[in-house]
């Protein structure tokens, strides 16, 4: 890298230094949750239903009471004044009645649902305890498809803009496809927790509670939390520490958040709760889980003039923080990069008896990709047309920047920004040798292996508003202070901010201290999701640090916008595919993204490679399976499998810094997302193209046995 | 019946961790990875799983790569246990394989940083010579949710690859 001979006080932007995270990290000095103890600490332990649908007919917890070390056991009656857990985005009054209580009351309605809590002197003996509970449920007829009659339908998200039919009367050609992406999630390395302690307060609001093991959005949990268990807003105090992995599952408000800050609250000591992993494979948030049918009026040119589509979205047992937040972006997100003049779209929102459904890392887009860039497959084979060539047709050209897609997600209308989409398709082909690579892998075709390219095209979304707040002050040492209300999920934050901030004071970004997830230290926040820190919370420190240079005084500065940015991206892979097993590894991979302006080029290139084993992992190994009674099936990593390094493929990243931003000073889009967003549609592109199949994968994962049965069709 | 409560079953062990000696009482069901995490406060041995396949608590037993979720801690004595704390030089000097994995950022969120580092640290010292094919099947042993694990590769093959120089 070269970090050592790096001249201090030069520019810090685009540069690739080394992080300001790792000493702690790597000498074993982290923070994580499970590390934080306090003196007399209480352990909780949640009983959760085993079973996927029924009455709840008692909870009895005479013994678990009995048990030695239990300070408490509380079922359902106990929380009873607490509300269900609202909405934190795209909420409707339509899904309001399905938000989740923390305990079950009158129904369990997943396997994992929590009904109970234990609360004991030592962990062992809360697990203990927990197996003490009499759980007396009813089983009713579990739903276990979002597209099965009987799944609860509260709502359908309707888009339409121009005149579908008419463009589907006068079409050359009708395309249609059918396919599915399978319920998979983020399961970061370190599970959820919290632990919530009561703290003496001397200022105007009394007591209160700090919490640590908060992520992702500290100020909207602590506050929400506040909300929910009758506190004053400043009572609850958010303790970000270090946090071991996000990607949309971790930080948001879960009821155990709820249960472990109100148990410590009531027993006035702190209260620790560290979940297991067979826990957070049934009660964190699941994802993904949708399926497809779309048409396209094709011309006769093999240009898309409309995409017709419905898709039915299993969201599990309840609507949880995220609303409609998903199938919101699936419908947004669909066209792409495509022109599609005219479209229309129909998201179902199906509650079944699975895990709560929430977002993962390109939520709505991993599978709305897979599909509009299956249909554009099918479109090239149905024309003979290359598919290559289909998408070149089919691109919004750069001239038509910046081109408002006509639809509304997440309370922003959705402009594309900026972005040559031509121009990067044809560097990726470039750097793959497009048409030799073509070549060779018919060659080895023909010589007998099964192998094949595959390509896959998208607009991502990033740096969601309204507003992030920076304050920046230099400190008597010479180093300078950054305070957010931004927070970390180990994506190297912290570096990224600290260069900006050094790039505009001309100090080193070593000396640069960034402080992020306290809720103490600054008035609101919000928090790290939807690729929003580099572009919002960079463009804030940007700001402050220039208020700074500028006046010389501490720089306070909130930047507001109304509008996302849209990096943009095509994949490629090579695959192979096992004719006797059906397993297929992947031999190559290629991510070409344009991310406007890349402030450490070194970490953008992480995010997006550590995207791509996330992304290779739903293609072809991850699956919540369940069984017809509601059973999961992957309840550990045994039996949901994730890529090792032995799975993962050498990923070439072509960085591009073709298309700024506009919409910020620095160019700035973000980085998080797009590795992960196309892997689908790629693989399942290139499986199709080893096996000589046209379009025969329209499902995720593609299995060892998915690819089997399709070689025996 | 009579009741045998936790604290009644728990047998004095001793751990020799980083060359410290360690003197705890644990009951035969604890795990070695609970007992350095809880009862020694070495707290950079993490729990991915509990179950023996994320590998994020490997730490080094006699020098071989072990799951400290899988051992308990009454059969962990009489044996050399290294963890993440000792890898680094008393005055703070990074161990080369933290050093590589901050230059080639090896690690994202930091969670199975200790684990990867300790099963690298294993594969130095007993297959210095250890080639690419045979290096990836041995670091499939573990498992990180952020990398893509290709910085984590790149990061262990160039120690080797100075030792070899």
């Amino acid at each position: 890298m070269g970090e050592s001979d790096r001249p201090r006080g030069g520019p810090l932007i685009g540069e690739s230094v080394l992080r300001l995270e790792d000493r702690p990290l790597l000498v074993g000095e982290g923070r994580f949750l499970a590390d934080v103890s306090f003196e007399g600490e209480l352990h909780l332990r949640v009983v959760r239903s085993d079973v996927a649908h029924g009455v709840l007919r008692g909870v009895y917890l005479d013994d678990v009471l009995a048990a030695e070390g239990v300070v408490a056991a509380w079922s359902a009656d106990e929380v009873a004044h607490v509300p269900a857990i609202e909405f934190r985005m795209t909420g409707f009054d339509e899904l309001r009645p399905y938000c989740q209580r923390i305990l079950a009351g009158e129904y369990v309605r997943y396997v994992g649902d929590p009904v109970a809590v234990v609360i004991a002197e030592d962990p062992y003996l809360a697990e203990d305890a927990a197996e003490l509970a009499f759980v007396d449920i009813e089983p009713l007829e579990p739903v276990m498809e979002a597209t099965s009659p009987g799944a609860p339908a509260p709502l359908a998200l309707e888009h339409e803009q121009g005149d579908v039919d008419a463009a589907f009367a006068g079409a050359h050609r009708i395309v249609e496809l059918r396919a599915t992406v399978g319920r998979h999630s983020g399961i970061p390395l370190e599970t959820r927790g919290l632990l919530a302690r009561p703290v003496d307060g001397d200022g105007p609001e009394g007591n209160r509670v700090e919490l640590y093991g908060i992520a992702k959005v500290p100020h909207y949990n602590c506050a929400t939390i506040a909300n929910m268990l009758d506190l004053e807003p400043g009572q609850v105090i958010g303790r970000e520490g270090h946090v071991g992995g996000g990607f949309g599952v971790r930080g948001e408000l879960y009821p155990e958040d709820l249960l472990v800050t109100y148990a410590a609250l009531k027993l006035g000591r702190p209260v620790k709760w560290v979940e297991d992993r067979r826990e957070h494979m049934v009660a964190a948030n699941h994802s993904r889980e949708q399926a497809y049918h779309v048409r396209a009026a094709v011309d006769e040119d093999g240009v898309v003039q409309a995409i017709d589509g419905e898709f039915f979205h299993d969201q599990g047992g309840y609507v949880r923080t995220h609303g409609a937040t998903v199938p919101n972006l699936s419908v947004a997100l669909l066209p792409g990069p495509y022109l599609v003049p005219s479209y229309r779209a129909r998201g179902r929102i199906r509650l079944t008896n699975k895990t709560p459904a929430g977002t993962y890392r390109a939520p709505g887009r991993f599978e709305s990709t897979f599909v509009r860039e299956r249909l554009m497959d099918r479109v090239a084979n149905e024309y003979d047309l290359d598919p290559v060539e289909v998408r070149r047709r089919n691109l919004i050209p750069a001239e038509a920047m910046p081109f408002d897609r006509g639809v509304s997600t997440l309370g922003t209308s959705l402009v594309y920004d900026s972005g040559d989409y031509q121009r990067l398709l044809e560097r990726l082909l470039t750097h793959i040798g497009y048409e030799s690579l073509r070549e060779s892998l018919a060659q080895r075709r023909e010589e007998g292996e099964m192998i094949g390219l595959g390509i896959g095209m998208f607009v991502e979304k990033s740096g969601l508003g309204p507003f992030d707040d920076v304050r920046v002050r230099r400190l008597d040492d010479g180093g300078v202070e950054v305070v957010t209300g931004a927070a970390s999920v180990g994506q190297g934050m912290e570096t990224a901010m600290a260069q900006i901030c050094g790039d505009v004071l001309g100090v080193d970004y070593t000396d640069v201290s960034v402080r992020h997830g306290q809720t103490d230290l600054i008035g609101r926040g919000m928090g790290a999701f939807a690729s929003r820190v580099t572009v919002m919370t960079g463009v804030a420190v940007y700001l402050a640090a220039t208020e700074l240079a500028a006046t010389g005084e501490p720089a306070e500065v909130t930047f507001n916008t109304d509008h996302m940015t849209y990096p943009y991206g095509a994949h490629a892979a090579v695959v192979r595919v096992d004719a006797g097993t059906g397993g297929v590894a992947v031999e190559r991979y290629i991510v070409a993204y344009d991310v406007g302006r890349a402030v450490n080029p070194m970490l953008v290139e992480g995010q997006i490679i550590g995207g791509v084993a996330q992304g290779v992992g739903g293609a072809l190994l991850e699956l919540f399976a369940y069984d017809a009674d509601g059973q999961p099936l992957a309840t550990s990593f045994m039996d949901y499998l994730m890529p090792t390094v032995a799975e993962q493929p050498p990923v070439e990243v072509l960085l591009s810094e073709d298309a700024p931003s506009p919409l910020n000073p620095l160019g700035l889009k973000g980085a998080g997302e797009g590795g992960t967003t196309a892997c689908g549609a790629a693989i399942a592109a290139a499986i199709d193209d080893a096996i000589s199949r046209p379009g025969a994968v329209t499902s995720l994962p593609a299995t060892p046995e998915l690819v089997r049965s399709l070689l025996r069709t | 019946m009579t009741e045998i409560s936790a604290a009644d079953a728990a047998v004095p062990v001793v751990l020799r961790v980083n060359g410290d000696e360690y003197r705890i009482a644990a009951e035969p069901r604890r795990t070695l990875a609970d007992a350095l995490r809880e009862d020694c406060g070495l707290t950079g041995t993490h729990l991915g799983c509990e179950h023996g396949v994320c590998g994020a608590c490997t730490v080094l037993v006699d020098g071989e790569p072990v799951r400290s979720c899988l051992m308990f801690a009454v059969q962990s004595q009489d044996v050399e246990i290294r963890t993440v704390e000792g890898l680094a030089a008393a005055d703070g000097t990074l161990h080369p394989l933290q050093e590589a994995f901050w230059r080639h950022h090896g690690l994202q969120c930091g969670f199975c940083t200790p684990g990867f580092l300790m099963l690298s640290a294993g594969i130095l010292e007993t297959s210095p010579d250890i080639g690419d094919e045979e290096l990836r099947e041995a670091l499939s042993s573990n498992l990180c949710r952020c990398t893509g694990y290709q910085t984590i590769v790149d990061s262990v093959r160039s120690v080797l690859d100075a030792g070899e120089a």
